[in-house]
């Protein structure tokens, strides 16, 4: 989110010349680009490339870097607003690490198996996972909007995060309660903070700003409201959801 | 009319002499060198603004800066005119009462140029009827404080290999100071002086070592090469001693130590300089053989005061690496040092002040999190000292890094980092200001700030510490306790230090905020 966007104090270099194709891809290049990948990487894209909160990388084909130039500038430089951020590594680092992305695309990964139609119904439905999101023109306000999810969160994220979302909450996400000093309750999910106030949207989906000193009880907590669905749908309901929102590429 | 005009506004704008220099508490409506004084304390003895009025400060004017660059300026007064840098590394000067642009030096970048944090500079020097600006492509420029035309242009480095200039120089007696920046790309660093009033070079002191100096046996092989050392943070002066006292940048590689065993003089040093000759009086390094960036370029700061039932000539700094040091700067000899921060990566510091080292802090090719973070516990940020409290105040952050190993190849003008760095996940990163007891080190009160500051602190006689915050607002605290008192949102990351000035028998503050420079007064 916005208030913790990282202040980079390096500024990335231009780049000089990028080769087109990637100059280092030995046997030697791809294991060092793996122990590159695993310290810096590996957190959001998983070890495999599959199971992270970062895109799916264990595909032979990437949508942002279908060239091996892109790719490294990717790598270089992040993604611009988004959570995908760049590295300092050097020229020889940055070519390794490509290779070993461009190696996972070569394993086999588990595919996608449910029905997405499927998926689709019972998003509106049994799911009833429009009350609190947003995809395209339909829903609600209390989670984050879902067009494009696909194209962000692998398969394997999605999943973990639908049957059991308290395991992985965001960094900065906080489930708000506060009662100001001339006696009004608020409770809502935390959109902004600072030294001197909170902005909130509360469970109608109105935005609420304070004063952090005209308030007198103040609860933040790390914890979503997010219901977990396993127990509460099938094995083939999740599946057939996974599959709908992992093809949920919006437009980008 | 014009003849007589002319001659009315003469005696405002006397020249800037060394002596008012000197004696800058004097004249307390001007703010005459980047710290405001010599000895670096961001002090300003007004008090027309105080504890009793503060929260009625507002606007008086604002001004745009042209570039959307970081705005990193400290801003000099002088008898009714202010003068700003503005990235790349333009000067403004300003009417202090209006916020009207009076003339502007504009230069102009090659396209590929070399820095490692953008073309930013944190403001001029003024000495006689001379504003100097060290610039991005690394030259030092005297410009005619009344119209800003070029009086003289050197040239102090190049910067196809990485040099660059982002420092506001020191005028000091005959002499402008001026340091380099290029610690990312493997530069052999110097602090430079240039006569003031012809450029010509005076000396140059040389932060990393050359073949056959004794400082050469702290390298491994021939690594002092690429050795780094940048002085890119305004140093203070002491005239009792005659010394100029300057903090020093990390080693290069920044955070592959491998290549280049050894203490690596003198880099993350306090440098004490005899201010004719150039020649090192004594050296005391903070981080001997950094692995983390922990440049010790921070604003020395010189305070007269007992220690330990003597009375000493201290020399005080909070530095990035989460220590707080105290020297005696005629000697350099340590006195005191001990964290004001978290740290993780010291068991404490040994008697000679020394760090002993915590094993398997250094940074892996996997990545290691030590507290403080790359950008440390301080920075650039200006610290401030109160000769009426007595108090140093520091904006301190709290916040670690994970730390990457990588490889360190050389190539002249490319970055020569050896590693990286990020967040840590899930860490909530905190910001604090400050106010220590100078000889111990205490912390007398804190003011708590929900994410760690880009920015210095200015005390004033007003009772007052202004600061401000990553998210955009300036904000006063009681000198005394550090109670709020008043704060502004000024609407942009704020990286810059604030200053205080008068106009007209009207006090003022001023302070960068995001892409403008706010300056504020009582209606
Ligand atoms: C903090 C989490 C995070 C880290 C660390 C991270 N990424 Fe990403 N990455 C993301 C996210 C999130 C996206 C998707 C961005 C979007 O489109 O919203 C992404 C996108 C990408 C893409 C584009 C995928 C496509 O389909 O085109 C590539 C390639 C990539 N990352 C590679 C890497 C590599 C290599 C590293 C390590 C050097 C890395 N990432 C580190 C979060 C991360
Ligand atoms: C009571 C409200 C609520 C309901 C119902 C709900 N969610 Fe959520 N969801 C949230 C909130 C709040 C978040 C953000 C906090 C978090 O990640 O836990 C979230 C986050 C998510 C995310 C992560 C988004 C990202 O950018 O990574 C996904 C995916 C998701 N929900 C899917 C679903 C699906 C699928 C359903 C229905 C089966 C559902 N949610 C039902 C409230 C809800």
């Amino acid at each position: 989110m916005f208030w913790l966007a990282p202040f980079l104090l390096f500024q990335l270099q231009q780049p000089l010349d990028i080769p087109a194709a990637n100059p280092h891809t030995t046997a030697a290049d791809i294991e060092q680009g793996r122990r590159l990948y695993m310290g810096r990487c590996a957190g959001c894209h998983g070890p495999t490339g599959d199971g992270g909160k970062g895109a799916n990388l264990a595909s032979p084909t990437l949508s942002r870097a279908a060239e091996d130039r892109a790719l490294y500038r990717i790598i270089r430089y992040g993604i611009p607003d988004t959570e995908m951020p760049g590295s300092l590594m050097d020229s020889l680092e940055l070519w390794q690490t490509a290779a070993f992305v461009r190696s996972l695309g070569r394993v086999a990964v588990t595919p996608v198996t449910g029905n997405a139609a499927n998926g689709a119904q019972i998003f509106r439905t049994k799911g009833a996972c429009l009350g609190c999101h947003a995809m395209g023109a339909e829903g609600g306000r209390t989670g984050p909007p879902l067009a494009g999810i696909g194209g962000r969160r692998s398969a394997t994220h999605l999943r973990a995060k639908i049957e059991n979302p308290a395991a992985d909450v965001p960094h900065t996400f906080r489930l708000v309660t506060l009662t100001t000093k001339a006696g009004k309750t608020l409770r809502g999910i935390r959109l902004n903070e600072d030294t001197f106030s909170i902005q909130l949207r509360d469970f109608s989906g109105n935005p609420h700003s304070v004063w952090k000193d005209e308030i007198a009880q103040f609860s933040s907590e790390k914890k979503t409201n997010m219901p977990a669905y396993k127990g509460r749908l099938t094995e083939a309901e999740l599946n057939d959801l996974v599959a709908y929102l992992a093809n949920e590429k919006g437009a980008q | 009319m014009r003849l007589a005009l002319l001659l009315f506004a003469l005696p405002a704008f006397a020249q800037v002499t060394h002596q008012r220099l000197l004696n800058a508490e004097k004249e307390p409506g001007n703010w005459l060198t980047y710290s405001g004084n010599f000895a670096g304390h961001r002090f300003s003895p007004l008090k027309q603004i105080n504890d009793q009025n503060v929260a009625k400060l507002t606007p008086a004017w604002v001004y745009q800066s042209n570039s959307l660059q970081k705005f990193e300026t400290t801003p000099l007064v002088v008898d009714g005119v202010m003068y700003i840098t503005e990235a790349p590394s333009h000067v403004t000067a300003l009417d202090t009462r209006t916020g009207r642009t009076l003339w502007r030096y504009r230069r102009t970048m090659p396209d590929d140029v070399r820095v490692c944090c953008g073309q930013v500079n944190r403001g001029v020097a003024i000495l006689g009827d001379m504003v100097y600006v060290g610039t991005i492509d690394s030259h030092l420029v005297a410009l005619d404080s009344k119209t800003g035309a070029v009086r003289w242009d050197v040239a102090v480095a190049d910067n196809k290999t990485g040099h660059s200039i982002t420092v506001a120089p020191l005028a000091v007696k005959d002499k402008i100071i001026i340091g380099i920046a290029g610690g990312e790309y493997g530069i052999r660093g110097f602090l430079d002086a240039y006569d003031a009033r012809t450029g010509k070079l005076a000396w140059r002191f040389w932060t990393v070592p050359a073949a056959g100096d004794p400082e050469a046996k702290t390298w491994a092989g021939d690594s002092y090469k690429r050795g780094s050392a940048a002085t890119w943070v305004t140093g203070a002066y002491d005239p009792e001693t005659n010394l100029l006292y300057w903090g020093t940048g990390n080693p290069g590689p920044d955070w592959n130590g491998e290549v280049r065993a050894g203490d690596n003089l003198y880099s993350d040093c306090l440098i004490a300089l005899d201010l004719d000759t150039g020649k090192l009086k004594w050296h005391f390094q903070f981080t001997p053989h950094d692995v983390h960036d922990w440049d010790a370029t921070e604003v020395p700061v010189l305070v007269n005061a007992e220690f330990r039932g003597q009375p000493r000539k201290l020399l005080l700094f909070p530095n990035r690496n989460a220590f707080y040091y105290v020297l005696d700067r005629t000697t350099g000899q340590f006195l005191l040092g001990k964290p004001y921060a978290k740290q993780t990566w010291a068991k404490g510091l040994d008697d000679s002040g020394r760090p002993i080292r915590i094993p398997g802090t250094s940074p892996t090719v996997e990545g290691t999190p030590v507290w403080p973070s790359v950008a440390g516990a301080n920075n650039w940020y200006s610290p401030s000292y109160s000769p009426d409290t007595k108090y140093l105040y520091v904006a301190a952050r709290e916040a670690g890094s994970i730390y990457y190993f990588g490889k360190a190849d050389f190539k002249p003008g490319e970055q020569f980092n050896g590693g990286g760095f990020k967040a840590i996940p899930g860490e909530e990163d905190w910001g604090a200001i400050r106010a220590f007891r100078p000889a111990t080190g205490e912390v007398a009160w804190e003011y708590k700030m929900f994410t760690p500051p880009y920015s210095g602190v200015l005390s004033t006689a007003g009772n007052l510490v202004f600061g401000a915050t990553a998210e955009g607002q300036i904000f006063a605290l009681n000198a005394a306790t550090g109670k709020p008192l008043w704060r502004f949102q000024g609407g942009g990351t704020v990286r810059s230090n604030p200053i205080s000035y008068m106009s007209d028998g009207k006090q003022y503050v001023a302070m960068t905020m995001g892409n403008s420079l706010y300056v504020f007064h009582l209606q």
